[in-house]
């Protein structure tokens, strides 16, 4: 059938920001269905709040809107633009929501919009648990003994009867939010609690635990003629119990036979056609009892999903593209396969190779929070890995998560040993355990219960782990007690760590095994000395009969040529890489998503790929991240799904010889593979690793500021506690501390008085002698500016100076910022400008650069200089309607910045907010108050014509709309006392009622305001904890001083969080929330794309 | 490990490590892209003469299981691997792999570069193969290649064929009752007699058809017309089988005599030499179809089925290439009157079915039956029941 002809203009949605369960797969699959549009010719109308994504790149639509995800948005969307049809699959469970939301209202009809990808009868069907249920049993299949209920008595009553463990699953959610495993009636009663407030209809299922069952996924896919094919099946590691998002997958399956593949794909096939998906991708979750084989239906997604993004990449089905294709009408016979070219899109792929997909966590920036792994997703990112063998692929994934192992490394200091008896039972103990209790380092736990003699049978016992996968595992570790025997054996004493570059003859083939079983010349040297550093990477000559090779990945198994090259390494014969004589450039991804390091880089190595491309330069990327556009093998010529370690990176380069390489796009991972990559003579492109170094070395860094005469606060570094105590009282308290070693904020902190270092140093337990501890005046009270520039060794442009709303000593990442400034006045902004310019030339910036400043009473200090991309590009050049990431890349290619036509600051009328989202209730995080550690895992933009309706936009977008009235809680410091008054005024006169905890209420009405004292939590009940809990309040400002008021009051905050109510840790951000709230009481909501925001900007560069 | 080498008649040499039995086997080297079902691959009897190359890497691991045979024994010459599992991990295995490879006393070769060997075969076409554990000298073992008889014109029939008639009545096994699909029409009464004609079958035919109420009766491929009229069928079933339908003159002539006679299901070796019998000619696939992916359109419907397939040999199209005709429906005249080209492959165009428009026939080149592979294409037995039913072609 060919595309349909009745529609013209089509309104997608996206997924808003980055939150756990949500990340950039729907930016990926976004992308794919915009340009599957666009290319047949249809119009786009985009919404997605999220700015650091590729679809929200004004030239992907016809319309962007980078608006709250609201229904009141949608609808003056639809009033201006009149969209014919909607496709609702595309933007995760965010997009689904919001289209029964909109359906709901009635504006479909209202707008005689057409739903294209899956009806409102299908969505439903599937995401209401009692619904899904019920049609399961029609088409007779199993699904687990379960009820839905809507409060606590019905959940008691449910749970006599369904009995523990038991599922607590709220409707309507991503990445299982609000899910959890009940064991006892305690913690049943607890989770119910808190899946009702998750669930956004408050309904709730109750569901027997399968726990231990094997889980299985299959990726469907339906066209309007109901052929159905499944794109690929994935099995987890992790048994059920365990959310597949945290869960450490394999696709194909491993442990199926055909009978009972062909069974789920049977009911895969009758599940999409029961719950009437007409087109596109479905994902559908089993469980099986591993010792019957009976078969369960867990859920599906009626949309393509996290598992669909890494089925795309699992085996080059590019899933949403087609997944849209289907939607406007085409059937799957009719999409060729771009890989093979000769055959079609309805097929089912076949792998020749083996994924494994590791998620990655962040829990250290988190504390007190349970790491135990359950049924709501936990992890940030994750990282795929493509290798011959199960043994290779896991080998490869465990270094692609960058968290510093490059193997199976003991946790208990066992490396190299196998079967080992002499444990002492307190090593014992806590190995079973790290089994028995799912948690990001359970693969290691079991590797180290082999290493102790644990057998398979009882590692399955513990942990119901398949008996294949432990055995798998176990012939790693017995590998690596080989290794060391043999390799002491051999070389006795006289090892060196440079033995792996010129081995006898008679180990060569032991270290062809290790190669072959996927093992790091890091890991193998590290088993030797207890050392990895230094690389040999003996590099395999395309010609030799084995070694390291790079294969495609051909959705065909070999079957038909592939003509994509879209590879990864592993140990064979014949290489199938091909380089092309081009002139080329390789781009270095930024790896698993992880805080810190997200979305908004990938965005910048995409950008950077296209940039090439225009520039007519082969571009070649590598990347381990399956939910990135940057690995869509679309982005660019040629596609290295490859670890980002200094030995896989080197493996590509000797092959390929690019002409450069790029490292300032993806953050931290290919920044620090600068220097080691620049030590093997690898030229980078743009500013020079030198600079990097004097920007990232203290040292050099403080004699940079100086040599220029500019401001940076006062600092020292300690190695000794007293040299600590000592150093920050010349200082003057309160003082930033962190550790040496650590990058992105980690263990950083505000400290207040002597008493509180002392507990700092107790609690992190650094070494002093050893990673000093870096002391910085904390200035107090400063404003903090972001800057984004580029230049390109004549000229440095300012793209844009972001004012932060909340002061400085909050992470730049979590903190909401204004473009352009609301309060700096021009005097500081041209010392700003003037400042970064100096900075540019002086480190000779080719490029992009990030400068972070601090002004404080007119006086301009410089924080930090990241001669990089930076995490604010994508909204600069959101906002500005100009590529940053794009001219940076063709600067770096030796364009000029005025042949770009990008020569001056633009200006513009507009003003846009970024505000950061946090995973706290996702975590179940004790306290919320923000500081200098990063913890946000996303952010969005709101952008309009005043300041207070953008912050308004970029509140609802974060999804705490500022209430328009209602009461106002305010618990402030002393110092923020005269400043609240102000605030507290405003809000009365807003129509709010007012109440206070003891002290600040007593000033308010000192000062004439009628305000209700509320007790603290210490002064009885009803407390302000009770108040909003039971939502009898619309807004809370709490902002505190030393750590022990902050202890005292992190429970009005979590209260505040996890019962939904908007709250502002800084006056800054209240004061912003009451200019917000004038603004919406002062004019009503507008819309405007930003195609339509950028033809105002002046001085944009040539197209 | 010990090692071990395949030459190829080309003299391309792969070396490996032994897998299986110790030994030395020669056979033609096709490769399968399933990637599930390696036992139902090895014991069908299809692969006689065959060395299975499979591309998915890692097999073996949830061993075997006896209810998973298609047939009493291996019938592959050899079987390549990249990594085959020590292990076996599911609920239904009995054994593993390595252990049935060499209680069936197969020899194969693991740990070689596969995705280079399906590669090799996919640009220079399938030809003879030698694995050996013994002799690991790579001229020597080509030179045995070159010498090893190809497989056009052979009748490979005879070997597995059954040697004596037996009734089948075993369908889908109980014990997997939980783990098939309720697909079957059949109230657990038999209502046509069936008369099947053993090319080499799989076992998933005679079970399919059971499902779908069918009284099964087995023959030698050597049986005569005569005879087989004698049985007094309500249909006929011409199974799979190996080879060169070329290499069967005798059952071209027996099928010939049938036709028009009783309802007629042919299947793979079944569909080309009643293809032959109808006079459309048969040629060899540069590397056949093996797998379990394969997407054929059914011509009537428009509908895509995933199928499963095994087979070198094609009947001829007048128009072979899909880019030629479209996937329009197809009629010819032929010898035995005027047939319809039912289905196609999607990936090349190759004829995957048809059937008589004068007289009762269906004949399908892939696997209805699956097993392994994707049940899309049940719907076939339906067709043949309703063909004995209605006494009329569907």
């Amino acid at each position: 059938m060919p595309r349909r002809t009745d529609i013209h203009r089509i309104f997608l949605i996206g997924s808003g920001p980055i939150v756990i369960g949500q990340a950039c797969e729907f930016d990926y699959s976004g992308t794919q269905a915009c340009r599957a549009l666009k290319e047949e010719g249809y119009e786009v109308v985009l919404l997605n709040s999220n700015p650091a994504t590729i679809m929200t790149d004004p030239d992907l639509a016809d319309r962007t809107y980078v608006e709250p995800m609201t229904v009141e948005v949608v609808e003056a969307i639809f009033e201006r633009d009149r969209p014919d049809a909607l496709l609702p699959t595309m933007g995760g469970q965010t997009a689904l929501n919001l289209t029964v939301q909109l359906a709901k209202h009635g504006l479909l009809e209202k707008y005689g919009i057409t739903l294209i990808g899956a009806s409102y009868e299908s969505i439903q069907k599937a995401e209401d648990r009692e619904l899904f249920k019920q049609a399961m049993e029609r088409i007779g299949l199993k699904v687990a003994s379960s009820g839905s209920i809507r409060s606590k008595e019905e959940a008691i009553q449910l749970i006599e009867r369904i009995g523990f463990p038991a599922i607590v699953r709220p409707s309507f959610t991503l990445g299982g939010a609000g899910g959890n495993i009940a064991y006892n009636r305690e913690e049943f009663e607890q989770f119910i609690d808190w899946a009702l407030v998750t669930s956004p209809v408050g309904q709730v299922l109750v569901e027997q635990s399968l726990l231990g069952w094997k889980e299985y996924e299959l990726e469907v896919m339906r066209d309007t003629k109901d052929n159905v094919v499944i794109i690929c099946p994935i099995e987890n590691l992790d048994p059920m119990g365990v959310h597949t998002g945290d869960s450490i997958t394999v696709a194909p399956a491993m442990t199926l036979s055909d009978k009972e593949y062909q069974y789920m794909r049977n009911a895969a096939l009758k599940i999409i056609r029961e719950i009437g998906v007409d087109t596109g991708g479905s994902n559908i979750q089993f469980a099986l009892n591993p010792a019957n084989g009976e078969l369960t239906v867990i859920e599906m997604n009626p949309r393509v999903s996290r598992s669909s993004a890494l089925a795309s990449k699992a085996t080059g089905f590019p899933i949403a593209k087609i997944a849209a294709k289907l939607a406007i009408g085409y059937t799957l016979d009719e999409i060729p396969n771009d890989i093979t070219r000769v055959t079609k899109a309805s097929f089912e792929p076949t792998i020749d190779y083996v994924v494994v997909k590791i998620p990655r966590f962040t829990f250290e920036k988190f504390q007190g929070v349970d790491r135990t792994l359950t049924t709501h997703m936990k992890s940030v990112g994750e990282a795929m890995a493509l290798g011959q063998t199960f043994k290779e692929a896991l080998q490869k994934a465990i270094r692609s998560l960058e968290t510093d192992r490059y193997g199976l490394v003991s946790l208990h200091g066992l490396d190299g040993m196998i079967g080992e008896s002499a444990i002492p039972p307190a090593t014992l103990e806590r190995i079973q355990a790290g089994i028995r209790t799912p948690t990001s380092d359970r693969l290691w736990h079991i590797a180290d219960g082999l290493r102790i003699g644990l057998s398979v049978k009882d590692i399955f016992e513990l942990s119901s782990v398949d008996p294949w996968f432990v055995h798998e595992i176990r012939d790693l570790v017995e590998f690596e007690a080989r290794w060391v025997r043999e390799m002491r054996h051999d070389l006795g004493k006289t090892f060196s760590p440079s033995i792996l570059s010129n081995l006898p003859p008679n180990l060569c083939e032991l270290y062809e095994t290790a190669k072959r079983l996927g093992f790091s010349d890091h890991r193998l040297r590290q088993l030797l000395s207890g050392e990895g550093e230094g690389v040999s990477c003996r590099n395999t000559s395309p010609g030799a009969e084995n070694g390291m090779v790079f294969k495609r990945v051909d959705t065909c198994g070999a079957e038909f040529e592939a003509h994509t090259p879209y590879l990864y390494s592993t140990f064979g014969s014949v290489c199938e890489s091909n380089p092309t004589s081009r002139k080329k450039v390789m781009i270095l991804g930024g790896g698993p998503n992880r805080i810190g390091q997200g979305i908004e880089f990938d965005y910048c190595c995409v950008h950077a790929a296209m940039a090439l491309r225009e520039l007519g330069i082969e571009t070649i990327m590598v990347n381990c991240n399956p939910e990135t556009v940057s690995t869509d093998y679309d982005v660019s010529d040629r596609l290295y799904f490859e670890p980002l370690t200094k030995e896989d990176v080197l493996r590509i380069i000797y092959r390929e010889q690019p002409d450069g390489v790029v490292v300032q796009f993806g953050g931290q991972t290919p920044l620090k593979l600068a220097v080691p990559l620049a030590g093997e003579g690898v030229p980078i492109l743009g500013t020079q690793p030198d600079s990097i170094d004097r920007a990232e070395d203290r040292k050099r860094f403080s004699e940079l500021i100086a040599a220029l005469d500019l401001l940076q606060p006062e600092n020292g570094s300690a190695r000794a506690a007293h040299e600590a105590h000592i150093i920050a009282v010349n200082i003057g308290y309160p003082v930033m501390v962190r550790p040496s070693y650590v990058l992105g904020g980690r263990a950083m902190k505000i400290i207040y008085d002597a008493d509180a270092l002392d507990r700092y140093l107790d609690e992190t337990g650094i070494n002093l002698s050893k990673h000093p501890l870096l002391i910085d005046d904390y200035l107090e009270d400063a404003i903090e500016v972001d800057v984004d520039a580029i230049a390109d060794g004549e000229m440095t442009v300012v793209a844009g100076i972001m004012e932060h709303v909340e002061m400085a000593g909050i992470h730049s990442g979590d903190s909401a910022c204004s473009l352009p400034p609301n309060s700096l006045d021009q005097a500081t902004i041209r010392k700003i400008e003037r400042q970064t310019i100096r900075l540019a030339q002086e480190l000779g910036v080719i490029g992009l650069m990030n400068i972070q400043f601090a002004v404080q009473e007119g006086r301009v200090y410089i924080l930090e200089v990241n001669p990089r991309a930076s995490r604010t590009v994508p909204f600069v050049s959101k906002t500005i309607g100009a590529p940053l990431a794009k001219l940076a890349m063709k600067v770096m290619m030796g364009n000029k910045l005025a042949d770009l036509g990008f020569i001056k600051r633009p200006s513009f009328s507009h003003i846009s907010i970024k505000e950061a989202v946090f995973p706290f209730t996702k975590l179940g995080v004790s306290d919320v108050l923000l500081g200098p550690e990063m913890r946000s895992t996303g952010e969005v933009m709101g952008i309009d014509q005043t300041f207070g309706w953008a912050f308004a936009k970029s509140q609802a977008s974060a999804g705490m709309p500022i209430p328009l009235f209602g009461v106002a809680l305010l618990s402030v410091k002393d110092g923020d006392k005269p400043a609240t008054l102000e605030l507290a005024k405003r809000l009365q006169k807003l129509g709010f009622s007012l109440q206070g905890t003891k002290g600040t209420a007593a000033y308010l009405s000192e000062h004439g305001l009628e305000v209700t004292t509320v007790n603290k939590i210490k002064e009885g009940r009803p407390h302000i904890v009770d108040f909003i809990k039971n939502k009898d309040i619309a807004l809370v400002v709490n902002t505190v001083g030393g750590s022990s008021s902050q202890d005292d009051s992190a429970p009005i905050r979590k209260a505040a969080v996890f019962g939904g109510v908007p709250y502002f840790t800084t006056l800054q951000a209240a004061q912003a929330a009451v200019l917000g709230i004038e603004a919406m009481k002062r004019s009503p909501l507008q819309v405007q794309s930003l195609q339509e925001f950028h033809r105002l900007v002046s001085a944009q560069p040539k197209p | 490990m010990k090692r071990a080498l395949l030459a190829l008649a080309d003299g391309t040499v792969f070396s490996g490590e032994a897998l299986g039995l110790e030994g030395e086997t020669t056979g033609e080297v096709v490769f399968n892209t399933a990637m599930t079902g390696y036992q139902e691959i090895l014991t069908d009897p299809s692969y006689k003469g065959q060395i299975v190359l499979m591309t998915a890497t890692q097999i073996g691991n949830y061993g075997v299981a006896t209810q998973d045979a298609e047939s009493r024994k291996i019938w592959a010459e050899g079987f390549i691997v990249r990594e085959a599992s020590r292990q076996k991990s599911n609920w239904r295995a009995s054994q593993t792999l390595s252990d049935y490879l060499q209680e069936h006393h197969i020899v194969g070769i693991q740990n070689l570069d596969t995705r280079a060997l399906t590669a090799h075969i996919r640009g220079q076409g399938s030809q003879m193969g030698v694995i050996s554990h013994l002799d690991l000298d790579p001229a020597s073992l080509t030179q045995k290649a070159k010498a090893s008889p190809p497989i056009v014109g052979r009748d490979l029939v005879k070997e597995v064929t059954c040697e004596t008639p037996y009734d089948w009545e075993e369908g889908t096994l109980p014990l997997l009752d939980s783990v098939l699909p309720p697909n079957s029409s059949a109230n657990g009464q038999s209502t046509f007699r069936v008369v099947v004609i053993d090319f080499g079958v799989k076992q998933n035919i005679l079970r399919s058809l059971i499902d779908h109420g069918c009284q099964v009766h087995v023959v030698p491929a050597s049986t005569t017309a005569e005879t087989i009229r004698r049985l007094q069928p309500d249909g006929l079933v011409f199974s799979n089988g190996p080879g060169d339908p070329e290499g069967v003159p005798y059952a071209v002539k027996t099928v010939q005599s049938l036709i028009g006679w009783k309802p007629i299901l042919g299947i793979c070796l079944g569909h080309q030499i009643l293809g032959l019998a109808h006079g459309l000619p048969t040629h060899k696939l540069k590397f056949g179809h093996h797998g379990g992916n394969h997407p054929v359109m059914d011509l009537r419907t428009r509908k895509i089925e995933i199928t499963s397939q095994n087979h070198n040999f094609a009947v001829d199209l007048p128009h072979q290439k899909l880019y030629e005709v479209g996937m329009d429906l197809q009629r010819m005249t032929t010898k035995m009157g005027e047939v319809e080209v039912t289905h196609r492959s999607l990936n090349d165009g190759c004829c995957e079915g048809f059937r008589g428009l004068e007289h009762p026939v269906l004949s399908v080149q892939y696997h209805p039956e699956a097993s392994p592979g994707p049940h899309d294409s049940r719907y076939i037995f339906a067709q043949f029941t309703t063909m004995m039913r209605e006494g009329l072609h569907v």
